[in-house]
């Protein structure tokens, strides 16, 4: 069911990549022979060290990210876009390598199509969420991901599903990820409360991460932010000089 | 979130959480209760982590007991001795002084960082950090141990300056409870120190009367 082809091209190694969709060589990021101990561009693949969110409120969901990818020190990409679409009404947030979450993302993204095809309707938010997992659990060993999956759809109403590095699935009504979150974990179980509404998400994701790009020095940049319901998509940016600020 | 590169983690950290914090009038000093061995056993349930240098000045630890204690046993005797010589207090700053000079005399030997937090009469109520290598700063207030990164965005979030000293006490108990729910070699109950001109209070606050949060 998975796409399969065949990519001729070299790495700077000299070595040739052979990419598969189905294989464990994701595309663009594990060489077939791993380089010597010591070898800087090893040391440098680009990576989401980031801070992601989502919020489960009555009607939708809310997700938010920073927009930070680093390779070292070197910040590759300010104002990066962590917040990827799977399908209509489904939406994940991807923290870890950031070749290896693109590439699960397009694939998952693939098979939904193709699934929501043959059922005739929009899939479910759990259905993308297993997909996540089945691909992050067969694959563990090689990949470097986090991921959060959100989205409403009609059974459920609004989720939000977490898929840890390791492959593990569970449905939780507020779910951080990334390193910037073991910075909040304390202002969020104090600061979350049932029954939010879809503006006090906003304001207590935006609230959040602020909070956690301060801290964290690989998570920075603008505030990606946005709302899923049964209406549709509300994307927004929140510029850095317009992020909530603390007295701290 | 086990596997990327971690850059908090430049060295050992003890199982806990401690933290000090300034208001109008006086500064608390706070910690929890547990002591552990490798993450997995509980060794002390009950242990107080906040050790008394002097009448109104008081230190947290941070890093190995046993480096923790000795520092500590050596910092109290140059603290007594210098305050008969000036025949007076030791200023907060001397205290924190003190223990920089031990901690980066023998930084290559030594795994421990402090906060000294009190109160004299030359400038109040202050706040110092001490950390692992022998750096030396003041800050309104201060969190340490392998919980505090839990509560960073807590503790920025809701510090005020010049609070009183109930918000202050409730201040603390809340970062120190949210910090004991997520990091599991913190835990037991909360041990406060209030320290002001008129004084030092012990206030503990046993597990079962700590703030709840929503998910309990």
């Amino acid at each position: 069911m998975l796409k399969c082809f065949t990519d001729n091209r070299f790495n700077t190694h000299g070595q040739r990549l052979t990419v598969h969709f189905d294989s464990p060589n994701l595309y663009g990021a594990v060489p077939e022979v791993s380089p010597a101990k010591g070898d800087p561009s090893s040391a440098h693949r680009p990576i989401n060290t980031t801070t992601i969110m989502a919020v489960e409120f009555d009607g939708g969901v809310v997700i938010g990210a920073d927009s930070r990818t680093t390779t070292g020190a070197y910040i590759a990409n300010r104002v990066t876009d962590k917040l990827t679409k799977v399908h209509e009404r489904i939406f994940c947030c991807r923290s870890g390598s950031a070749a290896d979450t693109q590439a699960i993302a397009e694939a998952v993204s693939y098979q939904l199509g193709f699934h929501s095809i043959e059922l005739d309707e929009p899939p479910l938010v759990q259905t993308a969420a297993n997909l996540f997992k089945q691909m992050c659990y067969r694959y563990r060993e090689e990949l470097m991901a986090g991921i959060i999956v959100a989205g409403w759809d009609k059974r459920k109403g609004g989720q939000v599903y977490t898929v840890p590095m390791g492959g593990m699935l569970v449905r939780q009504p507020v779910s951080v990820g990334g390193s910037g979150s073991s910075y909040i974990y304390g202002f969020i179980d104090s600061n979350y409360k049932t029954g939010m509404t879809k503006e006090e998400c906003l304001r207590f994701t935006a609230d959040a991460l602020a909070l956690a790009m301060e801290r964290d020095g690989s998570s920075g940049g603008v505030v990606r932010l946005a709302a899923i319901t049964e209406a549709g998509l509300e994307r927004s940016v929140i510029l850095g000089n317009q992020l909530p600020s603390f007295s701290a | 979130m086990d596997r990327p590169p971690n850059p908090q983690n430049t060295g050992v950290s003890t199982g806990t959480t401690i933290l000090a914090v300034k208001f109008n009038g006086g500064v608390i000093i706070g910690s929890d209760s547990r002591a552990s061995i490798g993450g997995s056993y509980v060794s002390n349930k009950m242990i107080n982590k906040l050790i008394q240098v002097h009448d109104k000045i008081f230190c947290c630890i941070a890093g190995s007991l046993a480096d923790a204690q000795a520092v500590t046993k050596m910092a109290k005797f140059q603290l007594s001795f210098h305050s008969i010589q000036m025949e007076a207090p030791p200023l907060v700053k001397a205290a924190a002084s003190v223990l920089k000079e031990l901690c980066y005399n023998n930084r290559e030997e030594l795994q421990a960082g402090f906060i000294t937090a009190g109160w004299d009469r030359k400038r109040g109520p202050q706040v110092y950090t001490v950390s692992m290598g022998g750096m030396l700063i003041s800050q309104p207030f201060t969190i340490g141990g392998s919980g505090s990164t839990f509560i960073y965005g807590y503790a920025d979030a809701k510090f005020k300056p010049d609070m009183s000293r109930e918000e202050c006490l409730q201040f603390t108990t809340n970062a120190l409870t949210l910090a004991i729910g997520r990091d599991n070699v913190s835990g037991g109950v909360v041990h406060m120190v209030v320290i002001t001109e008129d004084g030092v209070e012990h206030v503990v606050v046993p597990g079962d009367k700590l703030p709840k949060f929503h998910d309990e």
